[in-house]
């Protein structure tokens, strides 16, 4: 890693930082969603912003943070045909892929859960909104942790 | 995984985790300025704290692997200009992190006070304080700075 950062070409940074800023801006967006929900105690006010804080911050996150992994992968040119793709880069386009889908059905979850809530039920599908917020926020810290690290 | 790729990954996470905890206080600061009672803006308390605890571990790891590092890898020294932005923009961001919540703070402090003298309905006041102008630019800044860092990291001019 420490060789490849510092022997990257300058082309490969602006892609990098639209990858790495996407990720963050996911991440956060999870923390707040997570933490919103989890200290809500029922009140709609909180519900609403941890589901609004998953919504319009962690999913554009995702798809800023997606639109970024291809553009880096394919300057790297690991994109190409027949080129192996390292383990990290697996393990990374693997949860980042996995993740979404799961962000996507915990937005399904959770909006439904919104929808319940004005007629006083709904806080046990934001209930399952909160765990799945907080299953990505370890997947996302593993895929962190791998892209970083980079595991041979 | 050498240890220094440990190294470099548990920094990368500090750095996550730094800019996880000002988004957070992003969504507080949006939702806050609709909050004119004491309750609601107590409730964000418990939040508020996970802001500071993953500001907190991201401010600490950032510095303290970082500098490691700079030391330990013959590809980078502490005095590379890069490195000493960084280092430079990593005190703005803490001064200028520590401003903004001393503003927040103010709301929620009169928020407790409200509550004690048994005040529970909408205060033009608290909402003022809630508002402050001066907590949205210091939070402004603060990300400001986070982004030029996150720049000089992936960038690294003149390395």
């Amino acid at each position: 890693m420490t060789v490849i950062a510092a022997v990257r070409p300058d082309s490969w940074n602006f892609p990098l930082f639209v990858h790495v800023l996407g990720a963050m801006i996911l991440v956060g967006g999870l923390l707040a969603g997570a933490a919103c929900l989890a200290f809500a105690r029922g009140d709609a006010r909180m519900l609403r912003l941890g589901y609004w804080s998953l919504l319009a911050v962690a999913l554009p996150g995702w798809f800023i943070m997606r639109v970024g992994a291809e553009w880096i992968a394919s300057k790297e040119g690991w994109t190409k045909k027949g080129v192996p793709t390292p383990t990290w880069l697996d393990i990374g386009f693997t949860l980042a892929d996995i993740g979404g889908l799961i962000l996507l059905v915990t937005l399904i979850v959770g909006g439904i859960g919104m929808r319940r809530l004005r007629s006083g039920a709904g806080t046990g599908l934001l209930r399952a909104t909160l765990l799945l917020s907080v299953v990505l926020l370890a997947a996302y810290v593993v895929a962190v942790w791998a892209m970083a690290g980079k595991p041979a | 995984m050498s240890f220094d790729d440990w190294m470099l990954a548990l920094h990368v996470l500090a750095a996550f985790s730094y800019v996880a905890g000002v988004i957070l206080f992003w969504v507080l600061v949006v939702a806050v300025r609709k909050t004119d009672t004491p309750e609601g803006t107590i409730r964000m308390e418990p939040v508020a704290k996970v802001g500071t605890a993953a500001v907190g571990i991201g401010a600490v790891g950032t510095i303290v692997l970082g500098i490691w590092l700079a030391f330990r890898l013959d590809s980078y020294a502490i005095w590379d200009g890069w490195i000493i932005a960084a280092l430079v923009l990593w005190a703005v961001a803490g001064a200028v992190g520590k401003r903004t919540g001393d503003e927040y703070t103010k709301g929620s402090t009169k928020a407790k006070e409200l509550q004690a003298e048994g005040h529970t309905g909408p205060s033009a006041e608290l909402l003022a304080l809630n508002r402050t102008q001066t907590g949205l630019l210091m939070q402004s800044l603060s990300s400001l700075v986070l982004l030029l860092i996150l720049l000089d990291m992936i960038f690294k001019p003149g390395a």
